[in-house]
């Protein structure tokens, strides 16, 4: 008697385990089809014909005459290569750029001692929390005032610096232990030789995450190239895609 | 010593150089073009000095707007987001089996082109004369009234950008809050469970207290990310998002600066301080309820 009613018990803080469990899966699975929705709806409305896409006052949830063509259009009616063109070249030389200006600058607040060094890192520190806004405004002027518009460097320059990845780097640095440089000292390596062979290959992690950082910054950048481009040859992709969205309702190119 | 030092500003110098170029001149100069009166962009004139471009702005009924949008845009999503990030975060904790794929799937809107994606939800929410959209076709499935989200009513594009919103945030937020509920030493809780504490109080006792400081930071973060919200507006409203009613600060800055409404540096200066001065009080109250609450 006794031994049944423990059964039931144990066999209902089972189900009622099993119930939850079901539950989060619910709860998880309904938040990823959220997030995956998007994505699936972008592609499938990218290889709808645009007859298709027109007629279907009920939108279908897969389509039976998948078609390439909107890929076609999109790059021979609009210049989206070049829109990529300019995206790569601008995510590339941008990341590459500060990363020759982090590095260094990294490597002298965490090992090399100077003058100042602690005030000038608490600066540095302080210019974190400015808001790009409040600069946008003035670097838009001198990029104009520098005759930069609808340039690469234009684009590129006021990308270039970032405190927060200095202040990453700086931290990660102070990590590898004070003896390796000395024992670098002892054996005469310059410092510029101690940073390039020993200090970024330690820290290599830190510098992949900085430098992916970087680029999927700099892919989904929109509003800065906005400002500074106005020449359809120097769009990165986001304007691109906003440029042919103002012109012509999302699938059809603005000559259409 | 001496050779040293230089040795060392020789390192800093390329950084020096471009925050100095890019950050500390434009800050004072910020400062500056927003109270000069009457600048002329073209002739790099202005007539006196003064708090006009402020006046002007704090009347304008476009830039009171913009405030109203962004602090509803605040209000609403930051605590949501961060509460459902919490909540799937907690999910995710919970479970073994294809914790990987769901975590990967949820980090998705994190590395996609937030204009890209925002196109496809203003496809989705939009009501044109061919079609519903998909968001109206589930509401007449269920027996609601259609209505257009993108030109519609106020109400119906604020929960749209909301909801856009909290979509575009959730990932960062949610695998800040995996890692620190993962890094919450076991042993509580086994002690708990040795105590036979219930869930509700294991939670409120030991996961909520162990994780505050990263709640608090994502709070204040997210505070100073949807004050800057602006390109999420684009992507859903278009560019021209003060006929769309749609603007917030940062879009009246940048309206300001640029395009067709554009040319006036000195209102977008303004503009661009008073966001500023926002953003500090709101993130300096943060500090303070955080210090006062998060034990570290």
């Amino acid at each position: 008697m006794n031994n049944t009613d423990y059964q039931k018990i144990a066999l209902g803080a089972a189900r009622r385990e099993r119930a939850g469990k079901i539950g989060l899966y619910v709860f998880l699975t309904l938040w990823a089809l959220m997030v995956l929705f998007p994505f699936y709806w972008m592609l499938l409305t990218s290889v709808k014909s645009y007859s298709a896409y027109n007629s279907e006052y009920v939108p279908k949830f897969f389509t039976l005459a998948p078609t390439l063509q909107n890929y076609v259009d999109a790059f021979t009616l609009v210049p989206l290569a070049r829109y990529f063109t300019n995206t790569i070249i601008f995510t590339l030389a941008t990341t590459a750029m500060m990363m020759l200006v982090i590095v260094p600058a990294a490597f002298a607040f965490a090992r090399l001692e100077f003058r100042g060094k602690n005030l000038l890192f608490t600066l540095f520190l302080s210019l974190m929390m400015i808001p790009s806004e409040l600069v946008v405004i003035t670097n838009f002027q001198t990029i104009t005032n520098w005759g930069m518009r609808n340039t690469f460097w234009g684009l590129i320059l006021p990308s270039v610096t970032s405190v927060f990845y200095i202040y990453l780097l700086k931290e990660n640095f102070e990590q590898i232990p004070d003896e390796l440089y000395k024992a670098a000292k002892v054996d005469g390596t310059s410092d510029l030789k101690y940073l390039l062979r020993v200090m970024i290959p330690i820290c290599r992690p830190t510098l992949i995450t900085i430098t992916i950082l970087k680029i999927i910054e700099c892919w989904n950048s929109y509003v800065w190239p906005r400002l500074i481009t106005d020449n359809e040859n120097y769009f990165l992709v986001s304007n691109g895609i906003q440029a042919i969205r103002e012109n012509g309702f999302g699938w059809s190119s603005p000559s259409r | 010593m001496i050779r040293r030092t230089s040795k060392a500003w020789l390192y800093l110098l390329p950084a020096l150089l471009f925050l100095g170029f890019f950050m500390v001149y434009p800050l004072f100069d910020v400062f500056v073009y927003s109270v000069e009166e009457g600048y002329n962009s073209a002739s790099q004139t202005y007539f006196g000095t003064g708090l006009y471009n402020y006046s002007y702005v704090l009347h304008d009924p476009y830039f009171l707007q913009a405030v109203k949008n962004t602090f509803i845009i605040v209000i609403i999503t930051v605590p949501l987001s961060t509460a459902f990030a919490l909540a799937i975060s907690l999910a995710l904790s919970s479970v073994k089996k294809l914790k990987e794929l769901y975590q990967t799937v949820f980090f998705l809107p994190y590395v996609t082109n937030t204009l890209a994606v925002g196109l496809v939800f203003m496809i989705l929410f939009k009501k044109t004369a061919y079609t519903d959209g998909m968001v109206n076709l589930l509401i007449q499935l269920f027996g609601g009234k259609s209505v257009d989200f993108i030109d519609g009513p106020y109400w119906a594009k604020m929960f749209v950008m909301c909801f856009y919103t909290i979509w575009v945030v959730m990932p960062f937020k949610i695998l800040i809050l995996t890692s620190a509920l993962a890094s919450v030493n076991q042993d509580y809780y086994n002690a708990a469970r040795v105590d036979a504490t219930p869930k509700w109080r294991i939670f409120t006792r030991i996961t909520l207290p162990m994780i505050s400081p990263m709640i608090f930071y994502l709070i204040i973060t997210g505070f100073i990310g949807a004050f800057k919200a602006y390109s999420d507006e684009v992507a859903l409203f278009g560019t021209d998002l003060n006929a769309a009613g749609m603007n917030t600060i940062v879009g009246y800055v940048y309206d300001m600066l640029y395009g067709n409404s554009g040319g006036y540096p000195s209102y977008a200066s303004a503009a661009a301080v008073l966001l500023f001065a926002i953003v500090l009080t709101i993130t300096c109250i943060n500090l303070l309820v955080s210090g006062r609450n998060v034990r570290t």
